[in-house]
């Protein structure tokens, strides 16, 4: 056996990029904390699908969730806003640049209590970008209080249990007006990147509610947001493919196990059947299948609901195609003339 | 007193008093909803068109319709267009109010009221017309649902031969109100204004001294309310991204913009918008959506009122330390909750200045008049961009809402200032860039935007804890540092905002001071000051937070100086205090008005008066 003298050359995507290029600071989160695996999915998606990273805006409120864009794409911009209010900023940024991929991480503290009003409203917008819920059902940063997403009967640590039943971020999302809605476990690595990368690429908003254990608050027998719960409670719909435009499928699915949903890009996420043939575009269906779940105790996972037709903000607001922050003040400010008409009507 | 004649009246006008001449308040009292609002605009208008300088107030109730209103109509030969106290004219169309408005006027008034009121039984000292409303619209109004909203143009016609005003300029004011879309319902208006003007002339006889006569004070001028001005004002700053919540009495500035916007702003070729105008949810969503907006680069703004202040207390603190222009108008408005959001205020003043927790503060632009909110909603987006930072555009409801003479607005010169923004081509050049480094001393970094095509063009915005690379950071030095960069900011930006108008006068020991639209009635002020103490004044208008050096001048060259301002609690006069020096302080006066209607000139000469000991 000889060592080799040439270390192998290393790995980068279509834009000549290496992968350090997507990462970001050092993670201050707690060790095992399920919202680091979403960082690291979020690298591996941006930088396997080789997307500029200056392209990409990412958004936060407040929380441990919120923290979390500081340590992925290090080389985009980032805004960490106040408490529950990201789905505005975001908003408002998209609107100004509609270019931007925009990546909004949130936890249920910000989703389903005190920014449920923007998240629904965002709902409604259908604001083309990728809304994440890193969810654990828990208040990390204040250190283990419920949130509104915690089950009912679930427990805390010091032994508290929960009397009020849980938001469903999924099936709010469904009902006012998200596009591409899904759920995932930030253990399950395939599917999670998956449901990403279809996101990325999704015309509209997409929900990801992600089950993201507290390992600190959250993680105990009780809890319905463990590591080991949700292992032993997740019913995932379906296999989850991604095949981005720009690539030809390399091997074969068998026919009849597989169904196909092309994006508008022209990428397909390829939904292989487990248990029943599943249509993400049924509306009702979907509500009923996140329902049945419940009433089991289960947790179902995957492309929970998917509309490729619906319009999202930008296409409503029927803006130009040029970024509004760029427009030059030839086109931002009328000329003289108009000035000097509207002032002869006042007289 | 008020006499019902069968035969007409001779040619010219009969009065038993010494003419007065341009020199008159009207008030019209009716319930809202009733479709005087037409009446009033046409009659101030008609004044306005016979080039006597004109104001109209509109004081009406949180309500759709079934309130009481009173809208009153200023017209005066000097010029001087503040509310005036005392009524001279009173129109009595509101059975619910009419006792009580007849009992607070002064002696010698002029009453045309509503016949079956029967007012001429409840004082004898004024003089009172009588006009059958109900009887005289039946017959040019033939469609009886339509009668409550023609029947208030009923009294421009008895008012237009009372007072002398010309009915070609009534005609030409009503056609301009109703537009040539309305062509039918104008005739069918003016009906009513002729059988007004016909009545009064056959069975009227005048007794009361008023009278218009035509003058030139208006040539040229424009009719315009604030809050359009403010539109017109951030239409031509180049606006790009408009985030509001309904709020009286903000929400017709973003009405007009968005009519002007549909208008100038569509691509010709495309019909696509240059523009995003989004109705949000909240208050909180407006400001945040548009932070997040001038973050990406846009020229964002948002108007609101005091309520709608008090919820973006949060977003704006995020503002400032996270260094992202802003542009909020704030109309100001008596609040909170229900009871006088249809009343003004200048109520704002000291909340803004340091809206939001930690060492938080703001600039703040005054207009005092149209033409100072088209001026100034452009330099705020200026000093907006230029300084990384919102900026509070403090109007009120009187300004705001209520309809100015102007002179016409001058077409900007001087081109958008987007202030200090890198390009990938900087970039490029300069290696990388450190956002929060204070590299021209004058405590503004420069900022990149979201999409610009470098791989050095990031960086991280986050609230208070960061280092100048905008990296998380607890250490005191990072935030110490960034707390007293922040405050030099501010001083750089003291030199960048609009100067005071000043007024100084040689002999004069007293000072008087205010902002916005208070102007009017101290302008009038001084002059009642003058002519009737002997008491000669200085005067400086304000027109921006932070104050500039001219106050500190002002206040060494005069004895004492009265801060006039529409609060209770002295707000800015308490915002001065902060800024000036104890010799400084102990010169300052307050004079206060706050009860929600627009302030008038006898109020501040009484009150300096009072504390004068004259």
């Amino acid at each position: 056996m000889s060592t080799p003298t040439v270390p192998p050359p290393k790995k980068v995507n279509r834009l000549g990029l290496e992968v350090i290029s997507y990462k970001g600071a050092r993670t201050t989160l707690c060790a095992g904390c399920g919202h680091n695996s979403v960082s690291e999915r979020l690298v591996e998606c941006f930088f396997e699908m080789g997307i500029p990273p200056w392209q990409v805006a990412k958004f936060s409120g407040i929380g441990c969730s919120s923290k979390s864009p500081a340590y992925f794409l290090g080389l985009s911009h980032g805004f960490n806003a106040v408490h529950g209010r990201a789905p505005s900023v975001a908003t408002g940024a998209l609107l100004a640049n509609q270019h931007l991929i925009g990546v909004t991480v949130t936890g249920d503290g910000d989703t389903a209590s005190i920014g449920i009003g923007q998240f629904i409203h965002l709902l409604r917008r259908n604001v083309r970008h990728i809304y994440l819920i890193e969810n654990n059902g828990v208040y990390g940063l204040t250190k283990g209080q419920f949130s509104a997403t915690a089950d009912l009967g679930s427990t805390l640590k010091t032994g508290v249990v929960n009397d009020l039943p849980p938001i469903d971020c999924c099936v709010q999302a469904i009902q006012l007006g998200a596009t591409f809605v899904a759920r995932s476990f930030s253990g399950d690595k395939r599917q999670l990147q998956a449901l990403l990368k279809a996101a990325i690429v999704h015309q509209g908003l997409s929900v990801i509610d992600v089950i993201s254990p507290c390992v600190t608050f959250n993680d105990h027998e009780g809890s319905t947001k463990s590591y080991a719960y949700v292992k032993e409670h997740n019913q995932p719909l379906h296999e989850l493919d991604f095949v981005p435009a720009y690539e030809e499928i390399a091997v074969a699915i068998p026919e009849g196990a597989v169904r196909e949903v092309t994006q508008h890009d022209g990428s397909r996420l390829r939904l292989r059947k487990l248990a029943a043939d599943y249509d993400p575009t049924d509306k009702m269906r979907a509500l009923e299948i996140i329902h049945e779940a419940a009433q089991r105790n289960e947790v179902v996972t995957g492309l929970l609901y998917l509309d490729t037709a619906r319009k999202h903000f930008v296409q409503l607001l029927n803006l130009v195609e040029e970024p509004l922050a760029t427009l030059p003040e030839s086109r931002v400010r009328p000329p003289r003339q108009a000035l000097a008409e509207l002032m002869d009507e006042l007289r | 007193m008020g006499t019902v004649q069968a035969a007409p009246l001779p040619l010219g006008i009969e009065s038993s008093a010494p003419a007065v001449v341009n020199d008159l308040s009207i008030q019209v009292a009716t319930v809202n909803g009733s479709g005087s609002q037409t009446a009033n605009t046409v009659l101030m208008r008609a004044l306005f068109q016979m080039g006597i300088p004109v104001s109209g107030k509109n004081l009406f109730p949180s309500n759709i319709a079934g309130l009481p209103t009173w809208f009153t109509i200023r017209a005066n030969r000097h010029g001087w267009i503040a509310r005036k106290k005392e009524i001279d004219l009173l129109v009595a169309m509101n059975a619910e109010t009419a006792r009580d408005d007849v009992a607070a006027l002064a002696s010698g008034a002029v009453v045309v009221y509503d016949e079956p009121l029967k007012l001429h039984a409840v004082r004898s000292d004024l003089h009172l017309y009588p006009v059958p409303f109900d009887k005289l619209v039946a017959p040019c109004c033939p469609e009886a649902r339509l009668r409550k909203l023609v029947r208030n143009m009923i009294y421009d016609g008895v008012l237009a031969r009372l007072l002398g005003i010309d009915l070609e300029e009534l005609r030409k004011a009503l056609l301009k109100q109703f537009g040539p879309r309305k062509a039918k319902a104008a005739e069918l208006n003016w009906g009513a204004v002729q059988a007004g003007f016909d009545y009064a002339a056959q069975n009227l006889t005048k007794t009361d001294p008023f009278r218009v006569e035509r003058m030139n004070a208006t040539t040229g001028k424009i009719i315009i309310d604030g809050n359009a001005a403010c539109a017109l004002g951030a239409l031509f700053a180049g606006v790009t991204v408009v985030c509001w919540y309904p709020i009286t009495p903000s929400s017709s500035m973003i009405e007009s913009l968005t009519g002007y916007m549909k208008r100038l702003r569509l691509d010709r070729e495309t019909g696509q918008a240059t523009f995003a105008i989004v109705q949000c949810e909240d208050e909180l969503a407006s400001l945040g959506m548009v932070i997040g907006a001038s973050w990406a680069g846009a020229r964002a703004m948002t108007a609101t009122s005091g309520p709608g202040i008090s919820l973006m207390a949060e977003f704006a603190g995020l503002g400032y330390w996270a260094e992202v222009p802003a542009v909020i108008f704030d109309v100001q408005r008596v609040g909170p909750s229900t009871g006088l959001p249809t009343r003004t205020m200048q109520g704002d003043l000291l909340s803004t200045a340091v809206l939001s927790h930690g060492d938080t503060k703001h600039p703040m632009l005054f207009p005092s008049s149209p033409r100072e909110c088209f001026s100034m909603a452009r330099e705020a987006f200026d000093l907006a961009e230029q300084f990384q930072t919102p900026v509070f555009v403090m109007t009120d409801l009187d300004l705001g809402m209520n309809n100015w003479m102007s002179d016409p607005f001058p077409y900007p010169e001087e081109p958008i200032r987007r202030g200090k923004v890198l390009s990938a081509e900087d970039l490029a050049r300069l290696g990388g860039f450190v956002r929060y480094q204070d590299v021209d001393g004058d405590g503004v970094g420069y900022r990149t935007l979201p999409g610009t095509p470098h791989l050095a063009a990031a960086y991280f915005t986050r609230g208070s804890g960061h280092n100048e690379r905008g990296q998380y950071s607890e250490r005191e030095d990072d935030y110490m540092n960034k707390l007293d960069r922040l405050a030099r900011k501010f001083e750089t930006l003291r030199g960048s905002v609009p100067t005071p108008y000043a007024d100084p006068h040689e002999n004069a020991h007293l000072g008087l001071i205010c902002v916005g639209n208070s102007r009017y009635a101290v302008e009038e002020s001084r002059d009642q000051l003058h002519r009737e103490y002997s008491l000669p004044t200085s005067y400086l208008r304000l027109k921006a937070y932070p104050f500039t050096s001219e106050l500190g001048d002002f206040l060494h060259r005069h004895e004492r100086v009265y801060v006039v301002e529409q609060n209770r609690d002295a707000q800015l006069l308490s915002l001065m205090r902060l800024e000036l020096e104890p010799e400084e302080i102990a010169k300052l006066r307050s004079v206060r008005y706050y009860g929600g209607v627009p302030l008038d000139a006898r109020t501040i000469t009484d009150q300096i008066v009072r504390q004068e000991g004259l």
